[in-house]
């Protein structure tokens, strides 16, 4: 296989793969959250700023992916 | 095809040092920042101007926000906090205005990957006088850093010793080795805050320009209102978690 060709594939997969744990990670925060303000929609203000900063640090792991492919395809 | 720069792109120079298109757009968000205080700052009257009311409602509810977090402390760390938030929300945006990243000038470029003489190509590339500061790494891994220094000057100076035996713990061979970790994430802090900025707003403009050369017309417009959150989602979270974590670093851990 060509390196170019190889460099596609590589950072695809990079992304693809690397989508998969983030994305059902913020799914279940979002539930767990939602459950949350259905039992107490007080809170919703408390649960909304938490859950933010707890789904900020879910995606950071699928922003590693990104950084990783953008440099598998770019550099 | 498209030509994406995952850097900042060298525009002029003084000297050994380039100035890229990224820093030139920081110098406008700061004149633009320093403008808009001092002109709040002279509306202000015992009667308030709709001007002054603006401005206290940006400054009251973000300082609202941080004492949730921090609650006594907040008046300490919410000038650093709120110039966190202000600035970049307003590099975020900025990167989305017409004409940034696509007025500059057109450099051909030669295809070094093609040996052969007669199938040299020459690659047209656009390089943009003005890019969003938060899309180059340079500029992200700097407000990391200053997050960084804050967080351990910080520390130091309310617990003194006792911040550091969070790290260096010799009284069981577990406390050192949960010294060893806490060490490591300290250092992981500044790369997961300096590439989560820089990796959305960066994917934000890279997925702009691809929707952009796929249906130029309309289809653009519902990702640029995504773009627009993810800008204010980014600068909320990076002062929250500068925020969330300084408070952990002056308080005494208690067990």
């Amino acid at each position: 296989m060509e390196v170019d060709s190889m460099r596609l594939l590589a950072s695809a997969l990079a992304i693809g793969i690397g989508s998969i744990g983030p994305g059902l990670a913020i799914g279940m925060l979002g539930k767990g959250a939602m459950e949350a303000i259905g039992r107490n929609p007080e809170a919703e203000s408390k649960i909304r700023v938490s859950m933010i900063l707890a789904i900020a640090f879910a995606e950071a792991i699928a922003i590693y992916a990104l950084v990783t492919a953008l440099i598998v395809k770019f550099a | 095809m498209l030509h994406i720069s995952l850097t900042g792109e060298a525009i002029a120079g003084i000297g050994p040092f380039p100035i890229t298109n990224s820093l030139l757009t920081t110098w406008f968000v700061m004149a633009t920042m320093t403008l808009l205080v001092l002109f709040v700052k002279s509306s202000i009257r015992t009667h308030p101007t709709k001007i002054q009311l603006a401005g206290e409602v940006i400054v009251e509810s973000l300082y609202d926000l941080f004492e949730g977090v921090l609650h006594e402390k907040v008046k300490t760390f919410f000038p650093l906090l709120a110039s966190f938030f202000l600035f970049i929300i307003i590099s975020n945006w900025i990167g989305l205005l017409p004409g940034i990243g696509s007025i500059g000038i057109v450099e051909k470029e030669t295809l070094h990957e093609q040996v052969a003489p007669d199938q040299m190509q020459e690659e047209e590339k656009l390089i943009p006088f003005l890019r969003a500061p938060t899309a180059d790494l340079n500029t992200t891994l700097g407000l990391a850093l200053i997050s960084f220094i804050t967080l351990q000057y910080y520390g130091l100076k309310t617990l003194g010793a006792t911040y550091l035996k969070k790290f260096i713990n010799i009284s069981s061979p577990i406390n050192f080795y949960v010294g060893l970790l806490e060490i490591i994430s300290e250092f992981g802090k500044i790369v997961s805050f300096g590439f989560r900025l820089f990796g959305n707003i960066f994917a934000g403009e890279v997925l702009l320009t691809v929707i952009a050369f796929l249906v130029p017309i309309l289809a653009p417009i519902p990702f640029i209102g995504l773009e627009l959150f993810v800008g204010l989602i980014q600068a909320l979270v990076f002062s929250m978690l500068t925020a969330v974590f300084l408070s952990t670093a002056v308080t005494v851990e208690e067990h």
